[in-house]
């Protein structure tokens, strides 16, 4: 779990929002006309210090360049929530006197545009209406559709595994059982972290499923997943966990209930699929996020795979576009992959963890870690130019 | 890859003239391919050092002020794959030297895709950047003996593997290498955005070994240039090999034909030495010691017994009691071009302070390079003469904790590629 407000935007937003830098391109492409074939309309936010006027509120549902222009004194920037805000994109770190381009696709309903001067606080916001139904966008190519369709059972199913994993680690802790619980955490992290972005696209649900100790503050306890693994692990007593299991388990459910409404287009696939590399990079690579169980590669393995299987959804028109891109991904995910196998472990090998396929983190050498490094950053170049060869439609 | 991005020198000449960008574009590859081949010394500063030319730049181009070093372990077992990647560096090197963007750019290309360049160099000035790139002993035959890319055979034999020398403590982590670039430039944010690009590029290819930053020139290569002081206070450099001298550099830097392969013929060989300084027990060393130690005058850098700097050193004076004015075990006595054969080196190195190490002592020292023409007879020669407990009295005060050796090809002409002699 990390950072929950910047992450969403590649997840929640029916179409992801680009940002762009106003200045120095004038002559170079404003996406915003050619990227969908949607109506697209530019829609002047002047963001103050005290205020924050937007040139129209009510919008039909389609494309919408916000163009915010910073005629305060200090550094803003602008957000654009749905209901309980969710991010679905922003601006950041718009000086005096810029100009910045904050592009999204809204679907009918109510939304907040909030102008936040100083970048803190909660913003002044501005209600926006949206009605109507948006010109069908990106997914006009079939093999598309049937990309987010697959990908869309994916994330269901994964999000039903994690449930049922869930429970099942939930009856453990409960039981006092230890020796279960910690046979059965590691399958519950898998299916997490198959789906991360898109559970991180939730940023209330998030922290509450898998905050990590340095993010408890006065307001917010340790809860979730962590506090239950460093129970079980480092601490080596469960015997008051029960109501922490059960927390945990209630959000699972919330989650897989969001999970089955939130909108999936082949451009949120693309970044989502990214930004599971990222999450290798930051967290799992370093050893950060399994601390006390040491299973971080299990988790390692559930980001990479839940990147590759978006992925592999979106391969066919990739394929088609950009037959050079692809081969370069094939070639670099079966290299991930093949180096990830190579440090399996099983019950009385090296380095095993109970419940976990994967050698813990701890027993890697400082070069096997290196190698795993490199091969993440490997990937995340080209993987990072997929999102604009699927949203050329 | 052309450099089709913004030109960052143009931008400087032209503040406030921004629609004129395109065109400077223009102008700037101009005026860049109009610098003539060879004239690496001759550059003004914060101007563009053309990536062209008979021998790579950054060797006699006069020391700028900053380095960002990288050496680079190749990952893929691919020839093919290995000449794209220095295909790619090459086009985004010349892009760079001449300041401009890598590619499409950091904010020209496709907005929807991460940008081909980082951005952290835009409106900075070429900042007389180069970049120099090498290939280690390790891409000719790996340390088990692989010869992945069939090259074991055009290996020269100046490129022997460099001995252990008594006293060496190398990290093979700051050691070795498949492939070094030297970036160069009087603005640290260039250097640091020119390696940061290449690595980017070489992703799935190679990956950085090691790298290093570098502050203060510790060596003059150029008559044109001060000398320089290290972080032990003392002028350095002082007899360094001048490019001025082209005589000499065709003696003791550049490859000649005859010598070996004739794909090294206008390149040179490059020794990079992290040499860490033990600060804290020099700062508490008398001056008179520190000077009998290295054989010159701390203020003026004289050598000792004579009163200028440039002064030539006289090995043999004795005092009034006979013992020699210029210490046995002084570090200039050792290193001096009489003690070895008559080897010199062109050093190119430059101090480093990598913060401080667990027991809180300053992380500092130099991060030495140097090119010849024959590190047999050359640096291996000299250093030799200084290392190890009986020699050199710096000693005491240093140590060698990493070392490289790479092999640094021809320059090349536009439109050809780095390596271009040894692989096309």
């Amino acid at each position: 779990m990390s950072a929950p407000a910047r992450r969403a935007i590649t997840w929640a937003a029916p179409l992801a929002a680009i940002a762009l830098a106003a200045t120095a391109c004038s002559s170079t492409k404003n996406r915003s006309a050619t990227t969908t074939g949607t109506v697209a309309s530019t829609i002047a936010v002047q963001a103050g210090d005290k205020t924050c006027d937007v040139a129209k509120t009510e919008l039909p549902a389609g494309r919408h360049t916000f163009e915010v222009h910073n005629t305060g004194a200090q550094v803003t920037e602008v957000y654009l929530y749905a209901a309980g805000d969710r991010v679905l994109g922003e601006v950041e770190n718009v000086g005096p006197a810029t100009k910045r381009n904050l592009i999204v696709e809204l679907a009918a309903g109510s939304y907040q545009l909030a102008c936040k001067p100083g970048m803190a606080g909660d913003g002044i916001r501005t209600t926006l209406a949206v009605s109507g139904q948006a010109v069908a966008a990106a997914s006009t190519d079939p093999r598309l559709t049937a990309a987010v369709h697959s990908y869309r059972d994916y994330v269901e199913h994964e999000t039903a595994e994690l449930v049922d994993a869930t429970t099942d680690l939930t009856a453990a802790v409960k039981a006092g059982d230890v020796q279960r619980a910690r046979s059965l955490y590691p399958t519950a992290r898998l299916h997490y972290e198959r789906i991360e972005p898109i559970a991180e696209s939730f940023g209330e649900l998030d922290p509450l499923i898998d905050m990590r100790a340095e993010d408890v503050t006065a307001a917010e306890p340790f809860v979730g997943f962590h506090r239950l693994e460093q129970n079980l692990y480092q601490k080596n007593g469960i015997s008051k966990s029960g109501s922490v299991a059960d927390a945990l388990l209630a959000n699972t459910k919330k989650l897989q209930g969001v999970v089955a409404k939130v909108s999936i287009t082949p451009l949120t696939m693309a970044n989502g699929s990214k930004s599971l590399l990222d999450e290798v990079a930051k967290s799992k690579v370093t050893g950060e996020e399994e601390r006390y169980s040491r299973i971080d590669l299990l988790d390692f393995a559930g980001n990479v795979q839940g990147s590759k299987y978006a992925y592999t959804a979106l391969r066919p028109v990739l394929a088609e576009r950009r037959p050079e891109l692809v081969a370069t991904l094939d070639k670099r995910f079966s290299t991930l992959l093949a180096l990830l196998d190579s440090h399996r472990s099983a019950p009385g090998q090296k380095g095993y963890v109970t419940g976990s396929p994967y050698v813990a983190y701890n027993a890697l050498g400082q070069d096997e870690i290196r190698a795993l490094a490199v091969e993440v950053d490997s990937i995340s170049e080209p993987l990072g130019t997929i999102s604009s060869v699927v949203s050329d439609t | 890859m052309s450099p089709v991005g913004i030109s960052r020198r143009r931008m400087i000449g032209l503040l406030g003239a921004g629609a004129a960008a395109g065109a400077g574009a223009a102008t700037g590859v101009t005026l860049a391919a109009g610098d003539a081949h060879g004239s690496h010394a001759t550059q003004a500063r914060g101007w563009p050092v053309s990536f062209y030319g008979e021998h790579q730049a950054g060797i006699v181009t006069p020391a700028q002020d900053r380095l960002h070093f990288a050496a680079f372990d190749v990952n893929t077992t691919s020839r093919p794959e290995l000449l794209a990647l220095l295909k790619s560096w090459t086009a985004a090197a010349a892009a760079m030297c001449a300041g401009h963007d890598v590619g499409s750019g950091a904010v020209t290309g496709d907005p929807a895709a991460p940008p081909d360049d980082t951005g952290e160099a835009l409106g900075l000035a070429a900042a007389g950047l180069t970049l120099t790139i090498g290939f280690g002993t390790s891409l000719f035959r790996t340390a088990e003996g692989r010869d992945r890319f069939g090259l074991a055979s055009r290996r020269p034999a100046q490129f022997a593997d460099l001995p252990s020398f008594p006293g060496d403590a190398l990290d093979p982590r700051r050691s070795g290498g498949d492939l070094c670039v030297q970036a160069c430039a009087d603005d640290p944010q260039v250097a640091v955005h020119a390696i940061r690009n290449l690595a980017r590029i070489a992703r799935g290819s190679a990956a950085i070994r090691y790298s290093q930053l570098g502050f203060g020139r510790t060596s003059s290569t150029s008559t044109s240039q001060q000398t320089p002081r290290n972080l032990m206070g003392f002028k350095d450099g002082t007899a360094n090999l001048k490019a001025e001298e082209a005589a000499e550099m065709d003696k003791q830097v550049w490859v000649q034909p005859g010598d070996g392969p004739s794909w090294m013929v206008g390149g040179s060989y490059l020794v990079s030495r992290r040499i860490r300084m033990l600060i804290e027990p020099w700062d508490s060393t008398p001056l008179t010691e520190q000077e009998r130690v290295i054989g010159r005058l701390k203020g003026s850098g004289a050598p000792l017994g004579g009163k200028a700097e440039f002064e030539a050193i006289d090995l043999t004076a004795t005092d009034e009691s006979g013992a020699p004015v210029v210490d046995e075990k002084a570090h200039v006595r050792l290193a001096h071009p009489t003690s070895n054969g008559g080897a010199a080196l062109l050093r190119r190195g430059y101090s480093f302070v990598d913060g401080t190490d667990a027991l809180g002592r300053l992380d500092a020292g130099l991060f030495f390079l140097a090119y010849q023409r024959d590190p047999r007879s050359q640096f291996v020669r000299i250093n030799s003469s200084l290392a190890g407990n009986g020699n050199d009295a710096l000693n005491e005060y240093i140590q060698h904790v990493g070392s490289g050796l790479f092999a640094i090809p021809p320059g090349v002409e536009a439109g050809g590629w780095v390596g271009q002699t040894l692989f096309g």
